[in-house]
């Protein structure tokens, strides 16, 4: 019962902007290109999220027609993009981050460069990415691993240099090589710090790849937005946004999910 | 040194820096150990119980002084001297049996010898219920209990145990005494033990060491020859009780005079 509640008050505010914002549009207020209204961008929603042309068997399987919609299509290209540039960016902080964090020497040589670096948004790498990659997916991917990973390789650096020192202590009391050591339990140990990171660095790409494809690439969630624009399509653009909305909180919730699933130990995390 | 020492802690004192104050928590210590004794050492709060116990297991070495085990000098920690932690220290991301098997893969002991190595430990500790649980979901008592398992689970020559049975009620805690002298007589072991408890110093040990406050020196060491297994209700239990009590009564007030005169001069 309680929980019932729980949810329906959380529809409440949404509605009511809904509602607002649908009174504003049919009593004519304002303009329908400057804010279209919600039933014409839920109208163009699904007509961007349907499929083209009517179903052919010789094009292929029936789920693949399904899937063939141009909005579904944006949205897997913003995936791959962020996926990609997140594996980069995260498999190449991760391990100087262990190593920053584990050896004061490495620290010492990386650190400086790393805080440089650091303060520079991903955004103006642009101009480079484009000398550097050209056009389409590489200046995309490049811009989303970096920002994937300073927040990464940051929070590792912190994680590791944060292990409680009684647990060293009673490795080595158990007897533990240094490899054991650090696989056992300095990795565990950082892994909360890590995840975290993981988070913040999604996040970024998150941002990042919407802004590379209005610029580098001509599909995705990004671009379609802004080409949306050049024929004032609003209905489009804002069902655009809102897919990108979706998609985002998508993707924090599944990386939520999967820290808490595997920080069961940890006690900071049931909230989730 | 003498040949039948287990342990031989030689003239060793440890002065810690703190805010440009040295701190003498450790002053001409002198202790021979023999192989297979039961030592429990008594002390006010802050006297220095934990700071010698972490110089026998090599974490921190002394100032100046010399530590030895079977004639060699202590460098560095290692499985032989198996240590329970005031904090317990358990690893948090390792279940109960996790933790108690760590020590065993370290050692590299095959999978089903640890097993049944880690059953039987835990069946022993009345932990078998809470082997899947993770630290955080379990008692002061149970986490104490962990770590114990995870000690005896080395077998080590040597162990050293500081406040083992601290948070312990007292039917348990009675219980484990028990088990830590049945092990203790079966596998020969030398024991070190830090304890607050007077009549749990009497219960275990031959020997019981009184230190004194800062420094921490070593005030007296009264040999406890009751018959075992003791009875914590017999006049002889209780006449050692209270001249021991007597001795720790007077450095306690030591100890609450200087905190004072330290509390005064702030
Ligand atoms: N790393 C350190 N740096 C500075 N001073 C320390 C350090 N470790 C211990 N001390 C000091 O040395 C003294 C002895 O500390 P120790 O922890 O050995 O006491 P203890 O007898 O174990 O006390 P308790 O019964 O409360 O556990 C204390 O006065 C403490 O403040
Ligand atoms: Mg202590």
């Amino acid at each position: 019962m309680k929980r019932y509640r729980h949810a329906a008050s959380g529809v409440l505010v949404p509605l009511a902007a809904i509602g607002f914002w649908q009174l504003l549009s049919s009593m004519g207020w304002v303009n329908a290109t400057i804010l279209p209204s919600p039933m014409a961008v839920l109208v163009k929603w699904w007509a961007y999220l349907r499929p083209l042309e009517v179903f052919d068997p010789a094009q292929g399987s029936y789920l693949q027609w399904c899937f063939s919609g141009e909005l579904i299509h944006d949205a897997l290209g913003s995936l791959y993009r962020v996926l990609l540039g997140f594996v980069i960016g995260a498999g190449l902080a991760l391990p100087l981050g262990l190593t920053m964090g584990y050896s004061k020497v490495a620290y010492a040589l990386f650190n400086p460069l790393v805080q440089v670096l650091r303060p520079i948004p991903p955004i103006a790498y642009i101009p480079l990415s484009i000398l550097w990659f050209g056009l389409g997916n590489p200046p995309a991917v490049f811009l989303i691993s970096i920002g994937a990973f300073f927040p990464v390789l940051m929070n590792t650096v912190t994680g590791v240099q944060n292990v409680d020192s009684i647990y060293l202590r009673v490795g080595r009391n158990l007897g533990a090589s240094r490899l054991t050591q650090f696989t056992r339990i300095i990795l565990p140990a950082a892994t909360p710090y890590i995840f975290t990171g993981a988070r913040i660095g999604m996040g970024t790409a998150f941002i990042v790849v919407i802004v590379s494809e209005m610029i580098a690439v001509n599909n995705g969630l990004g671009y379609r937005i802004l080409e949306a624009r050049e024929y004032l399509w609003s209905d489009k653009i804002i069902a655009g946004m809102f897919t990108i909305g979706l998609l985002g909180l998508g993707i924090d919730t599944l990386m939520s999910r999967l820290s808490s699933h595997l920080l069961k130990w940890h006690r900071g995390l049931e909230q989730g | 040194m003498s040949e039948t020492s287990h342990i031989s802690v030689q003239n060793v004192h440890k002065v810690f820096e703190s805010g440009g104050q040295e701190v003498h928590a450790l002053k001409a210590i002198n202790l021979e150990i023999p192989q297979g004794q039961f030592v429990c050492l008594l002390g006010p709060s802050g006297c220095g119980k934990s700071t010698l116990l972490n110089a026998v297991a090599g974490f921190s070495l002394p100032t100046t002084g010399l530590i030895t085990v079977e004639g060699a000098v202590i460098t560095e920690p290692g499985p032989d001297r198996g240590m329970v932690f005031q904090e317990y220290a358990l690893f948090p991301w390792m279940t109960v049996e996790q933790n108690v098997a760590f020590g065993l893969q370290i050692k590299g002991v095959e999978k089903a010898a640890i097993e049944a190595k880690v059953a039987e430990l835990l069946a022993m500790l009345n932990l078998t219920d809470f082997r899947k649980r993770f630290p955080k979901d379990l008692s002061g008592g149970m986490r104490q209990r962990v770590a114990i398992a995870r000690v005896l689970a080395l077998d080590s020559p040597i162990m050293l145990m500081d406040e083992p049975f601290g948070a312990l009620d007292a039917l348990t805690r009675r219980n484990l005494q028990d088990e830590l002298l049945r092990i203790w007589t079966e596998l020969q072991k030398t024991i070190l033990f830090v304890t607050h408890s007077i009549e749990e110093a009497l219960y275990l040990a031959d020997r019981t060491v009184v230190m004194t406050y800062r420094p921490g020196t070593v005030k007296c060491d009264i040999p406890v020859d009751l018959p075992r297994p003791r009875d914590v209700a017999s006049p002889a239990f209780n006449a050692l009780k209270k001249d021991l009590s007597q001795l720790l009564m007077e450095e306690q007030s030591r100890h609450n005079q200087a905190e004072f005169r330290g509390a005064a001069v702030d």
